[in-house]
């Protein structure tokens, strides 16, 4: 048995009727013991165990179905011996006290995986000392399984709820031992709201049914700075049912989480709100953004990568290595703005009373909600209370509170609860979009053909220029993800950035920037493969070198690292090298592709996750690319929950497939020129490939992440395999466009 | 503009009389008025089917369908679909299939399955894809929404 670094400070509280167990800051990194003595004593119960058995479990973290509120409460469960049938799952509130609850950065069972086994750790030495004074036996030969406290040696034993009472008046130990293993890892478990799901009973964000509700939806500048001038309500005001039209505050720079203006019309239903509003002439005054297309931002970008960038990393002397070269390879590549365009566009419910304000919200980071409404209703973030609803897709979108906001400042306005509803126009043209980029990749190699210098130059815009505007270049955090931290055996390296502008607010969508950077490294490792006259696989390898754990320097783990230390979380080669091997091999990549196919390879690594992809890429009726198979394997380290690790795999196939062949987002007169479906198209049943195979292949290691890095590989893997069937060479996304 | 009418609708059927617009979708009836949230807003323009409900048992998308053409067609929602024990042989092969991810899409899914097999009890492959590709599903549960149409179509062939 492993006897737990203290991670958390729990707490027992208030003997009452059973045993409750919470953990004054669940925040593990900022956690010193001094700090939690001054904290006052306010109990958030993350374990509550009834005398009737009932074992209620809290899930911090929210659910946009990566499997959350079943993985976390399942952690706390098998550690503790529990029967997961008798759980509840209740969603935490935004609160600080249950630690860092942003549902981002594929963190939440790498985080909180310590911290939940030694609650049920916890929970299951105070049943067991309860269970040994009731028996009469010492507590060492007990059996803490099922629900119950056993003794085997006289067949006696004793359900949990009736130990609840008396484990809850015991001192909450210091030091508890954790299982070797918990049982059932890595089998499928309960699927917490599939029961709401499939009867329709689930509640997201516009689902809160309230007296007096009224809903509102929102004309907003169609730039990014632009501003309202004038507007004529009185057609809007005819419509029945519309209730008001409101101007909302004007928006500036920085983006942050602010919402952007406009005019909001608030109806007694969202059918007359939504026809206001087209009855609403608004004169909108351009931006700084106005003039801007993304075609000119192109030809600039494309410009800059063919000069000197600055620096980020320099190893030997690339020019001269380049010059000297054999032979030189180049390419560039261009990924498009994205966006997450999640099934749920932004919804939420918001009452603000005189002093409270309630929100009702599918938010990924509630406890940045709850600061961010009580800024903008001018209340102490004490006075906001706020409820996370099911999520009905996030992918980064829903990290920001923007029309959280805007539903507490009309709630304030109208003095009544308002559901804020935005439409599909609205969620294409007014996100947060993933950072578009133009990458020249330069490789040399010599007489002997050794690899001797490899030039990475990236022009992107950044993340940081939504809350930092003069930022406009991609950062440490961001070429962290896949760029920095991309193992490299090669004696010359530089890695370039050049300054992109944001015409757009720019944010995180799922696997953020590794996608651009698996895309340039993934596709020009395929081109140095064939121009080498070596597999891709093989080539792969050649650049990575051999396996071997990088330095921490070499890695650029102080960077980075997706939050995790490097002695967790190291990058190490030769997990790359064994989740290639097993999916080249699980695919038969190296024998024939299926009828009418050629496959395509490439892997990455990333959120402390190495994952490879192969797809058998074949051509539609009318000519176009269509993924036949597919094979994605991951080595994520220990697996809590198999079944939902396979989910987010085949998931992460299909967001890559929409990533390779349809996403395109693009900038004319500073307005975002998409707005629905068919001209931002995204991946439907006829593009899936007829069967997807999930490689799992666990180091064993600590859990790393599992939401997105399955999805950087994806759509270079398919334009690889694009060019094998066909000998064209894509390299600016998408394939096939709307 | 067109002016607020009676009508009567016949909802997992109960009647159900209400005051709308002609043009107002029946979407916004069924969640506005008349608090069934299980049909979702997705796209509003029948692009992404996750407000798909049924209409005498044809797959409609809501978002599209005005109340005033509605007439005395009955409307079957995911609420409707298997009562409250969700017993219709679609909802329990969901659940077997553990298809769902975020949620979102599925009521439409469901309800376009549930309409696919009750035309064409032993769909082939290429009609389980015609017909379902009016329904999106970001997350990307395509394969299991496949593999649960084939168990749920399997178990309706059982005697």
């Amino acid at each position: 048995m492993s006897t737990l670094t203290r991670r958390g400070f729990l707490v027992g509280l208030g003997a009452g009727t059973g045993l409750v167990l919470g953990a004054q800051r669940a925040d593990a990194r900022s956690l010193e013991p001094a700090a939690v003595a001054a904290i006052p004593f306010e109990p958030n119960a993350w374990v509550r165990l009834e005398p009737t058995g009932e074992l209620v479990l809290t899930c911090s973290r929210s659910e946009m179905g990566q499997g959350v509120r079943a993985t976390l409460p399942w952690i706390v469960a098998a550690e503790m011996g529990a029967d997961f049938d008798r759980v509840t799952v209740v969603q935490a509130p935004g609160d600080e006290r249950f630690g860092n609850q942003n549902t981002d950065g594929s963190t939440s069972i790498r985080e909180f995986w310590p911290l939940l086994r030694e609650l049920g750790a916890t929970a299951r030495w105070m049943l067991a000392e309860a269970g040994a004074a009731k028996l009469g036996v010492p507590v060492e030969g007990l059996v803490v399984e099922d629900h119950h406290v056993s003794d085997p040696a006289s067949q006696r034993s004793i359900p949990f709820g009736e130990l609840a009472s008396a484990a809850a008046a015991l001192e909450v130990p210091h030091h508890v031992e954790l299982r070797p293993e918990l049982a059932h890892a890595g089998k499928a478990l309960p699927f917490t709201d599939a029961r709401a799901i499939v009867d329709g009973s689930a509640v997201f964000g516009a689902d809160t049914l309230l007296d007096d509700l009224v809903v509102a939806v929102v004309a907003r500048p169609p730039d990014l700075g632009g501003h309202v001038v004038s507007f004529d309500d009185t057609a809007a005001r005819a419509v029945p049912g519309v209730l008001d039209v409101i101007e909302l505050p004007r928006w500036r720079a920085p983006a942050m989480f602010k919402e952007v203006g406009g005019v909001a019309v608030v109806a007694t239903n969202t059918w007359a709100a939504m026809k206001g509003r087209a009855a609403l002439p608004i004169t909108f005054a351009k931006g700084k953004q106005g003039g801007s297309t993304t075609e000119g931002d192109e030809v600039a970008m494309r410009a800059l990568v063919d000069t000197r960038g600055r620096r980020k990393r320099k190893v030997g002397n690339v020019e001269r290595a380049l010059d000297r070269a054999e032979r030189v390879h180049t390419a560039v590549y261009e990924v498009p703005h994205l966006v997450h365009a999640p099934m749920e566009p932004p919804a939420c419910v918001v009452s603000f009373t005189d002093d409270h304000c309630e929100v009702w919200a599918p938010v990924q980071a509630p406890q940045r909600t709850r600061k961010q409404v009580a800024a903008a209703v001018g209340l102490s973030h004490k006075k906001v209370t706020v409820n996370v609803t099911l999520l009905g897709g996030g992918f980064g979108r829903k990290s920001k509170p923007d029309f959280v906001r805007e539903a507490a400042i009309l709630s304030k306005a109208v003095g009544r609860p308002v559901r804020m509803q935005w439409d599909r126009a609205d969620d294409i043209r007014h996100s947060y979009y993933h950072a578009c980029s133009i990458q020249r990749m330069d490789a040399g190699f010599d007489e002997e053909a050794s690899l001797v210098a490899w030039r990475h130059r990236v022009c992107s815009p950044s993340i940081f220029s939504t809350f930092v505007p003069f930022i406009q270049r991609p950062q440490g955090m961001e070429l962290g993800m896949g760029l920095m931290d991309f193992a490299l055996d090669v004696p010359n390296i530089a890695f370039e950035t050049h300054p992109a502008p944001s015409r757009v607010r720019i944010g995180w969508m799922r696997s953020v920037y590794n996608i651009n950077h698996a895309f340039a490294n993934q596709c020009f490792v395929d081109e140095l493969a064939r121009g080498e006259g070596i597999s891709t696989p093989a080539m792969l390898k050649r650049v990575l070198g051999p396996p071997r754990i990088l330095t921490e320097r070499e890695a650029h783990a102080n960077i980075m690292n997706y939050g995790s230390s490097h002695q967790e979380h190291p990058v190490d080669v030769g997990r790359w090298y064994a989740i290639v091997d097993a999916v080249v091999e699980a695919s038969g990549y190296e024998g024939e592709a299926p009828d009418g196919c050629a496959f395509g390879f490439a892997a990455h690594a990333s959120f402390n996750s190495y994952c490879a992809c192969v797809v058998a890429v074949g051509k539609d009726a009318q000519g176009r690319p269509r993924v036949e198979e597919a094979w994605i394997g991951i080595d994520c380290g220990q697996v809590m929950n198999e079944d939902r690790v396979r989910a987010q795999m085949e998931g992460a196939v299909i967001f890559g497939i929409s990533i390779a062949l349809y996403g395109r987002i693009s900038v004319d007169d500073g307005a975002v020129q998409q707005g629905n479906f068919d001209d931002y198209p995204v991946a439907r049943i006829t593009d899936a490939p007829r069967k997807t195979h999930v490689v799992l292949a666990s180091s064993g290691e600590a859990p790393g992440g599992v939401g997105e890095p399955g999805v950087p590989p994806v759509a270079p893997a398919i334009v690889n395999g694009w060019y094998a069937l066909t000998g064209e060479r894509v390299r600016k996304l998408p394939l096939v466009g709307s | 503009m067109s002016d607020t009418m009676t009508y009567t609708l016949t909802v997992n059927g109960e009647e159900r009389s209400l005051d709308a617009p002609a043009d107002m979708p029946l979407l916004w009836v069924l969640r506005d008025l008349l608090g069934l949230t299980g049909t979702r807003f997705g796209c509003g323009q029948a692009l992404c089917g996750a407000c798909t409900v049924h209409l005498d048992g044809q797959a409609v998308r809501s978002c599209v369908t005005p109340v005033a053409a509605v007439g005395r067609r009955r409307v079957t929602t995911i609420e409707g679909l298997g009562g409250s024990a969700a017993e219709h042989p679609v909802q329990q092969a969901w659940m077997a299939e553990a298809v769902p991810q975020c949620g979102f899409c599925q009521a439409g899914q469901i309800m376009s399955a549930a309409a696919l097999l009750a035309n064409h009890p032993s769909p082939s492959d290429e009609q389980i894809d015609g017909f379902m590709a009016g329904n999106i599903c970001r997350c990307g549960t395509y394969d299991r929404i496949r593999r649960a149409i084939r168990r749920a179509a399997a178990k309706g062939e059982s005697p």
